[in-house]
């Protein structure tokens, strides 16, 4: 196992490097010169030869990802060109939004999942069935934000249930922050729970057609306690690892849900980042969520080894 | 050399040409469905100038904000008074156009590195996969929204952006149906006889290759679709007052309130169009995928 960590890490090492040069190169890419967007109105050429200089634009290329792999080394991803802000504050204030964000709704797609996805596999080819699979279709079809944009007008416009947007700090009052999460969770969690519904219906057919299954039901245990006591917790397994990766791309998926609900988090910081042309911050977020997503990844091949021991690290 | 041919030709059995895919699907009614639902999809975008009662862009203050089922305006006027109903079906000759390029960019780029590293191996696959595992290590909209970000905003970026997305999955696929092909006996036999790694390629290797992609075609477009409006949705992609859906969602949903259809119905434009590359691609599996075969 320890030998299988290792090399895991191993060969995570260059697409680590490989990820920060793609990242690294994303400000130099764009068009125009940052110094210009820093100066605004003083574009005289000293100002941006003292720009160049103070942000080491003036450096040849190799040296400037060498000092910026070092500081970033250190946690310091630079600083906002429009705020002056560190960018590791700016998104460090912003990460708690998106995390309550992902994991309710995280929660909402399991809650729905698993429940719907088991009745699926046990009436295979029923009624019940055939809508489960209509529904995962067409969860991963329609847009997220179309859904955000449907729930706002039938349960904020039309019954106004809850409100439309915005975020209230839990510390600040617990009742709010969950009235004003439902909806941008609902949101965010719905294409998931179309996938998390799909994997758990098949891992449970062929979960139930084990020998196991058959001699539970012939030593007289009811069918209620096998479906849900031996075989679903087999069942789940796969769907550990779409879980582990989907909370891996939390940011992924916030980046719209946020734009729609006014949601203060990281994925509106992105969208805000980019008009502002605000390019060390949109750096930052981006190295954030590919690095959180290839932890995600490693995080799920461990897990899926120590829940289902038949698995070799050879 | 009529051995050899015999020996090829009984070596080849898991090729199929288009026409034999054909043969195959007719015995599968709903990849005939999904089909027509999707080929239904390309002629509304085809005929959009003809069929489309106004003119897109054609703006009217006098008519703005009129219901559906209004008179001369079936799904009602936006904001500028604009059709909605033309502007939808317009929006069809933006969403699967930029679908199909950045499919393409996919396809080219992804099978191109894809042969490279499973034909050649060594150090050239390390290589190239190792590249492949970095794009892969981005979450794919925060790829395309990074691209973006860095190219501008815009429909052409937006597609090469949506394109650089799916190369990788192209080229894991390709990469793993070749090291496969490379090991059977049609191949070693061919490769034997002297054919050029260019023949071997062209004439053995990529038509078999064609079944898992035009699967993976079909749902790579369900998703660049969704990408594509999603950026659009974001203002990185297609910019007023091109008839997008995204672009009209995000214009529509200033005003739900008094008038939700105006980003609720290019809203199930979106869906089912997404919907229909889906059940294609599928249906296709299911249809292709010899383990799924009763």
């Amino acid at each position: 196992m320890t030998t299988y960590v290792l090399r895991r890490l191993l060969l995570m090492l260059p697409v680590a490097f490989l990820v920060t040069v793609g990242v690294f190169m994303l400000i130099h890419l764009t068009p125009g010169d940052p110094a210009l967007i820093l100066l605004g109105e003083d574009r005289s050429p000293q100002a941006i030869a003292q720009i160049h200089q103070q942000l080491g634009l003036d450096k040849p290329l190799y040296v400037q990802y060498v000092i910026w792999i070092g500081r970033l080394g250190h946690g310091d991803l630079g600083r906002s060109i429009t705020t002056n802000q560190p960018v590791a504050t700016a998104i460090g204030e912003r990460l708690p939004a998106t995390i309550e964000l992902g994991l309710v709704a995280l929660l909402w797609s399991l809650a729905v999942a698993i429940p719907l996805g088991t009745i699926a596999a046990v009436r295979r080819g029923s009624l019940a069935d055939q809508v489960a699979t209509g529904i995962t279709v067409g969860g991963v079809s329609i847009p997220n934000f179309f859904i955000g944009i449907v729930l706002i007008f039938v349960l904020s416009v039309s019954f106004r249930m809850f409100p439309f947007g915005g975020y209230v700090p839990f510390t600040q009052d617990p009742l709010e922050n969950l009235r004003h999460v439902v909806l941008p969770a609902i949101a965010l969690g719905t294409a998931g729970a179309a996938i998390n519904m799909r994997f758990t219906r098949s891992s449970m057919i062929e979960v139930l057609n084990h020998d196991f299954i058959r001699t539970a039901r012939a030593k007289g245990a009811s069918w209620k306690r096998v479906v849900f006591i031996h075989a679903l917790k087999n069942a789940l397994i796969p769907v550990v690892t779409i879980v582990g990766l989907q909370i891996g791309g939390i940011i992924e998926g916030a980046v719209v849900t946020e734009t729609v609900f006014t949601w203060p988090g990281v994925g509106r910081l992105a969208v805000e980042s980019i008009f502002d042309r605000d390019y060390t911050v949109v750096q930052g977020i981006v190295l954030l969520a590919a690095f959180s997503y290839m932890v995600a990844n490693l995080m799920v091949d461990l897990v899926y080894g120590w829940l289902d021991p038949r698995i070799s690290y050879s | 050399m009529s051995t050899t041919s015999a020996l090829l030709t009984t070596e080849e059995p898991i090729r199929r040409t288009p026409i034999g895919v054909l043969v195959l699907l007719r015995g599968y009614p709903r990849v005939t469905a999904a089909g027509g639902l999707v080929a239904l999809l390309f002629l509304i975008a085809l005929l959009a100038p003809l069929i489309s009662p106004h003119d897109p862009l054609a703006v009217n203050a006098d008519d703005s904000y009129l219901r559906p089922f209004s008179p001369g305006h079936w799904l009602g006027t936006d904001e500028l008074g604009r059709d909605l109903l033309s502007r939808v079906l317009w929006g069809a000759r933006v969403s699967l156009p930029v679908a199909f390029v950045a499919v393409g960019v996919g396809v080219v780029g992804g099978g191109i590195i894809g042969l490279a590293s499973g034909y050649a191996g060594g150090f050239t696959d390390l290589l190239l996969m190792r590249v492949v595992d970095a794009l892969l290590a981005f979450p794919g909209l925060i790829l395309a929204i990074a691209i973006v970000a860095a190219l501008g905003p815009g429909l052409r970026n937006a597609m090469i952006a949506i394109g650089i997305v799916a190369i990788p999955v192209y080229a894991r696929l390709v990469r793993a149906i070749t090291l496969q092909l490379k090991q059977l006996e049609f191949v070693t036999a061919t490769r034997s006889l002297g054919a050029s790694p260019a023949r071997l390629i062209l004439r053995h290797i990529i038509p078999n290759l064609l079944n898992p992609v035009i699967v993976q075609v079909s749902l790579s477009a369900g998703f660049a679709i969704l990408a594509e409006a999603t950026l659009s949705f974001l203002g990185l992609g297609a910019q007023v007052p091109t008839p997008d859906w995204g672009q009209m969602i995000n214009t529509g949903a200033a005003f739900l309130a008094n008038d939700p259809w105006l980003a609720i119905i290019p809203g199930i434009a979106i869906s089912i169009t997404v919907y229909s590359f889906n059940f294609l691609g599928d249906s296709l599996r299911d249809a292709l995928d010899p383990r799924l075969r009763g």
